[in-house]
């Protein structure tokens, strides 16, 4: 379901009737809620119900929010909303080793250098090729444990499914990989091809090893399809092994094995290193060829049937190939023998014509051994149409037929990218090549993010797209719901180290309001000075002196007592710590500090002025203390601030002021003018002395 | 009446708040960017718009799963029905702009973020037509200016521009009309700007009697003529009628690569670009919450973009090709590989069932009441330079 939508099953509900209801929706970060309307549809008194999710899913302890306004009064009618999701895949827990285990391999291949030229270089893509692959396989073995492990049948038949996706999409990628990763040149690129059928064709293996472990093969009533299988797939010394049992069971027909043994040995392979070229394989082949058919035609094999067919097999005879096609289950088995025995030095280029001429001759192989010969018209399988374009070198043809079947953008993305480190797109010459893996990257990362934690894996992609890369994960890293502490911070770590400020800002500001309407003011003052945001630190400190001033005491201790430079963010915020430091250094009894705290708190007009009384108060336990501790002048500035705070008020406030606060004034100026006489008659003493 | 529902841990959905908002009906409700808080907009045909927020209760209504809203102020300057409500992008600060059926653009502004009972209306923007919605340019680029484009409803037989587009001018401090998009003459009922991407121009989607998908390039600020005005280049990129009738509501997901318009014919349509920009239906959702049919794409696309494409999101052909890639349901035969993923399922089928299953949703979920339309055979796109 490629982009397209995928109702949960969950919530499909049936009986909301299309004819009578209107649909509305919003969009989630991920998904489209979806749900039902009476607008538009009951005539004049309709009403019509909106639904929306919050910019930001990141709001609550809960995930996301959504708001529904509906003017129905009664709301009555079933009221359903409906989440329809994308990216299905994504969800599936046992494509989660895939995702994981291939993104690893993804950064190892951004990150390997091109520095390594030519082969070495081919060499290295190559391996991160057969990498993906295994991931591939291992998943597709879990998928097959879980399938045959579950008694469920729903289950099962979803498991199945999916190796069989599984399975699709590592025969295509080991295709794309012999021809367009590794290459491989005329000769090698035979063997190479032999391979992926055997590795591929794997149906009559049941056969081959039910064959092989009867108590006698060679009376087994499928003993000679064996032989014809490994003959089809090229494997020679197989198939000499068991007709070398039936030939000692035969000793009559001892000679017509050993011609048969002989052909099959001599016949000239490819080879994978520079040992022959091949002219000299073309020279061999030819020879070998021409004492095939000798035989044929002298009837060395008439008398048996299977070994005459056999024979023109390593003829190349293509009616006789056709006549096991049961055998070969595909029509590129069929091409694959074909080449092995007609055409072994086939060049890359030469490949499409032979696959356009086996598809010409059309089939469609099935197990029910049910042989449909279907005319030109019919449109074929897409694995079909993929493998055909990979043939025909199509590049671009094979990933946009894999992007429309395949059911998410795993497959293109991870195969585009290599195909790009191979310099495969730009050499074709289209403008949009690396477009075109970007777009691809974009799609599934994009995916990842709507998965509640494959989203950490996501970010790498993202951060592999040069283009849109970052606008992408700036737009969903915001909406990455901030349900924890923890994972705030997991997700402010990846917005600094990619330096992307504003994102940093909001996830604070998101968190330290949170955290104020919760009134936990130390995780909003720390988040705060994360964010750098001076008015909301202003603020916060505001709620901590007024907290202060009602119960006498402060929260968060830790945090004031360890602001250090932070403090420097809003003067509110200087303000409380330094008062904080007064308290402290009270506490600790080192007055004579912690008055001249207090004194320079007012006199540099680091304390907001409506909290001077509060401070002139806190000096009144200092002025009453035995020992002296204001000096003179200390309490000249006192007074000061003391008169500047009481002229300051109009006549109307004072009239207002209540007793206690003229009391507290009255207590002050005597308590000053008493600290006055004792600190000058202390320090004239000392003058004098 | 209003509801706010949350999703809790394990994916359930709860109502968490359920109260009565206006006397009239509620048209649009809009979420604050949370950076803000816990706030809600809302618009009713009662000619008011309010802004309701959230505050944490007691700690026993947390238990029960409830949370309060209470309303910090109501927008009584419309005289009629306001019909749109929505938060400018958040650089802008916490700022709202309502639009009303007697034709105004109202923008408020929230000096204090902490105290949400104070809005000062800022500016009032005549549009001369019954307005239908807003919508913000997201873009937070220095480049642009605040930029709100207006759509209206007014079915009276006249050939008015329906969209207009008003751009904030640094000198005059006001906003003023930037351009009005001459082709879309029918009413407008939904208009949204698209994630900007960092890129130059904006893209804007219209619900009107189809949807049409606009691109609005920047030219040079012309400082003298215009008075500081950008001037735009218009293109339409895709128009789309599938809905068949009055689309209704237009809206961008995250990153404006889909967009998803309902209509009155009860679907909602998706539409997606490919990474050559060509604009495709989808998906569509049906009244019964399943998606029916995806590919039926009757879009009239921009000649100079070509109708052809080579979706490579085609959608969702794909399920029915891993249709193909199934194997025979039994269960691998024991100690077999797998056995068997390239054995092809049986003889494919006449051509009208073909197309239609290429146009089946999901095979997983399939629905009895789906019908197979008979539609020519579009697998299989021809070669365009792909």
């Amino acid at each position: 379901f490629r982009d397209s939508m995928t109702a949960l099953p969950s919530q499909v509900v049936p009986g909301a009737d299309p004819s009578t209801r209107q649909l509305c929706f919003a969009w989630g970060p991920a998904e489209v809620l979806v749900c039902e309307t009476l607008f538009g549809r009951r005539g004049g008194s309709s009403s019509r119900g909106e639904g929306e999710l919050p910019p930001g899913a990141a709001t609550r302890s809960a995930d996301p929010v959504c708001c529904i306004a509906d003017s129905r009064d009664g709301g009555s009618g079933s009221s359903h909303v409906f989440v329809v999701r994308k990216d299905q895949d994504v969800y599936i827990q046992t494509l989660r080793k895939l995702f994981n285990e291939s993104h690893g391999i993804f950064i190892g291949l951004q990150r390997s250098e091109e520095e390594l030229a030519g082969k070495s270089r081919k060499a290295q893509l190559v391996q991160v090729s057969k990498n993906y692959r295994s991931v591939i396989r291992a998943c597709m073995e879990d998928m097959h444990q879980a399938a045959i492990s579950t008694r469920e049948p729903a289950l099962q038949s979803q498991y199945s499914t999916q190796v069989s996706i599984l399975s699709a999409m590592e025969l295509i990628w080991n295709l794309c990989e012999i021809l367009f990763v590794e290459a491989a040149a005329a000769g090698p690129l035979l063997l190479r091809l032999l391979d992926w059928v055997r590795l591929h064709v794997c149906d009559v293996d049941n056969m081959v090893r039910e064959v092989l472990s009867s108590e006698n093969p060679s009376k087994h009533e499928l003993f000679w399809n064996v032989v014809d299988v490994f003959v089809l797939q090229g494997r020679m010394d197989e198939a000499r092994h068991l007709l070398s049992k039936e030939a000692s069971a035969n000793p009559t027909s001892m000679n017509m094995y050993k011609i048969l043994d002989d052909l099959m040995k001599k016949m000239p392979m490819p080879s994978l290193g520079n040992t022959q070229t091949l002219t000299e394989m073309e020279l061999k082949w030819q020879h070998w060829h021409e004492e095939c058919q000798r035989y044929l035609q002298d009837g060395t094999f008439a008398s048996s049937s299977h070994m005459e067919s056999i024979c023109k097999i390593l003829l190349g005879d293509e009616d006789a190939i056709l006549e096991k096609k049961e055998l070969m289950t595909t029509w590129y088995h069929f091409l694959v023998t074909r080449l092995l025995y007609s055409h072994p030095t086939v060049k890359p280029m030469e490949l499409r014509f032979y696959a356009q001429a086996c598809s010409r001759i059309i089939f469609i192989f099935s197990t029910s051994s049910m042989d449909l010969f279907l005319g030109g018209e019919s449109s074929p399988e897409p694995l079909d149409t993929i493998l055909m374009a990979a043939f025909e070198f199509e590049m671009h043809q094979v990933i946009k037929e894999c992007s429309i079947a395949l059911s998410n953008w795993w497959f293109v993305a991870h195969l585009t990218d290599l195909l790009d480190h191979c310099k495969l797109l730009q050499s074709h010459n289209l403008y949009f090549g690396s477009n075109m893996r970007e777009f691809l990257l974009l799609e599934y990362a994009s995916g990842l993010f709507s998965h509640h934690s494959l989203w950490q894996l996501g970010v790498d992609y993202f951060d592999h797209c040069p283009e849109y890369g970052r606008v992408y994960l700036e737009l969903h890293i915001e909406r990455i719901p901030l349900n924890t502490e923890q994972k705030a911070l997991k997700v402010l770590r990846i917005c600094e180290q990619r330096q992307m400020h504003e994102q940093v800002r909001s996830i604070c500001k998101i968190m330290a309001m949170k955290a104020l309407r919760n009134n936990r003011l130390g995780s909003a003052l720390s988040w705060s000075i994360r964010a750098k945001d001076a008015a909301f630190a202003t603020l916060i400190s505001d709620r901590f002196l007024k907290d202060y001033c009602e119960r006498g005491c402060f929260s968060d201790l830790d945090l004031i007592d360890n602001l250090g430079p932070s403090m420097l963010l809003s003067d509110r915020l200087t303000f409380l710590g330094k008062y904080r430091e007064f308290h402290r250094l009270y506490g600790e009894k080192r007055f004579s500090e912690a008055a001249r705290l207090l004194l320079m708190l007012m006199t540099a007009h680091i304390a907001p002025c409506s909290f001077w009384m509060t401070l002139l108060t806190d000096a009144l336990p200092l002025l009453e203390q035995k020992e002296v501790i204001f000096s003179a002048e200390q309490t000249y500035e006192l007074m000061r601030c003391l008169e500047d705070l009481t002229a300051g008020k109009s006549d109307k406030q004072k009239f207002q002021d209540d007793d206690v606060e003229t009391m507290k004034v009255e207590m002050l100026r005597l308590a000053l003018a008493r600290n006055l006489a004792r600190v000058i008659v202390k320090e004239g003493t000392l003058e004098g002395s | 009446s209003q509801q706010v529902w949350d999703k809790s841990e394990n994916g359930d959905w709860h109502c968490t708040a359920s109260w009565k908002t206006h006397s009239g009906s509620v048209w649009r409700v809009t979420w604050a960017h949370p950076e803000f808080g816990q706030v809600l907009a809302s618009c009713s045909f009662d000619r008011t718009a309010a802004v309701w927020e959230e505050i944490v209760g007691e700690s026993n209504d947390k238990l029960r799963g409830q949370s309060h809203w209470v309303k910090r102020t109501t927008l009584v300057d419309s005289r009629t029905s306001v019909t749109d409500v929505k938060f400018a992008p958040k650089h802008m600060g916490l700022m709202l702009a309502t639009c009303s059926a007697d034709g105004v653009v109202r923008i408020y502004e929230a000096p204090d973020v902490m105290n949400l009972s104070q809005w000062s209306l800022q500016h009032e923007i005549s549009c001369k037509l019954s307005c239908s919605c807003i919508s913000w340019n997201p873009s937070s680029s220095r480049a642009h200016s605040p930029m709100i484009a207006v759509g209206s409803d007014d079915n009276s037989p006249n050939i008015l521009a329906k969209v207009q587009i008003y751009e904030y001018n640094e000198n005059t401090r006001k906003y003023a009309k930037a351009e009005a998009l001459m082709t879309v003459t029918d009413p407008v009922h939904d208009i949204a700007f698209a994630p900007n991407l960092g890129r130059s121009f904006h893209i804007l989607a219209v619900a009107t009697k189809d949807v049409r998908i606009f691109t609005l390039k920047p030219l040079r600020k012309e400082l003298t003529s215009s008075g500081g005005l950008t001037k735009f280049e218009i293109h339409i990129v895709a128009q789309f009628d599938n809905h068949n009738s009055q689309v209704w509501r237009v809206s961008w997901n995250i990153t404006g690569t889909v967009l998803a318009s309902s209509g009155d014919d009860g679907c909602v349509r998706l539409w997606k670009a490919n990474y050559m920009d060509n604009w495709k239906c989808t998906g569509i959702l049906k009244g019964n919450g399943s998606p029916v049919n995806g590919s039926s794409q009757q879009g009239v696309f921009n000649a100079s973009l070509g109708s052809g494409n080579t979706s490579l999101q085609n959608s969702l052909n794909g399920s029915s090709a891993s249709r193909y890639f199934f194997p025979p349901l039994d269960s691998p035969r024991a100690g077999s590989r797998w056995s068997s993923h390239a054995q092809l399922l049986p003889p494919p089928p006449p051509l009208i069932e073909h197309s239609c299953d290429a146009d089946t949703a999901s095979l997983q979920y399939p629905h009895p009441r789906r019908r197979c339309v008979s539609r020519p055979l579009n697998l299989l796109p021809e070669n365009e330079g792909v």
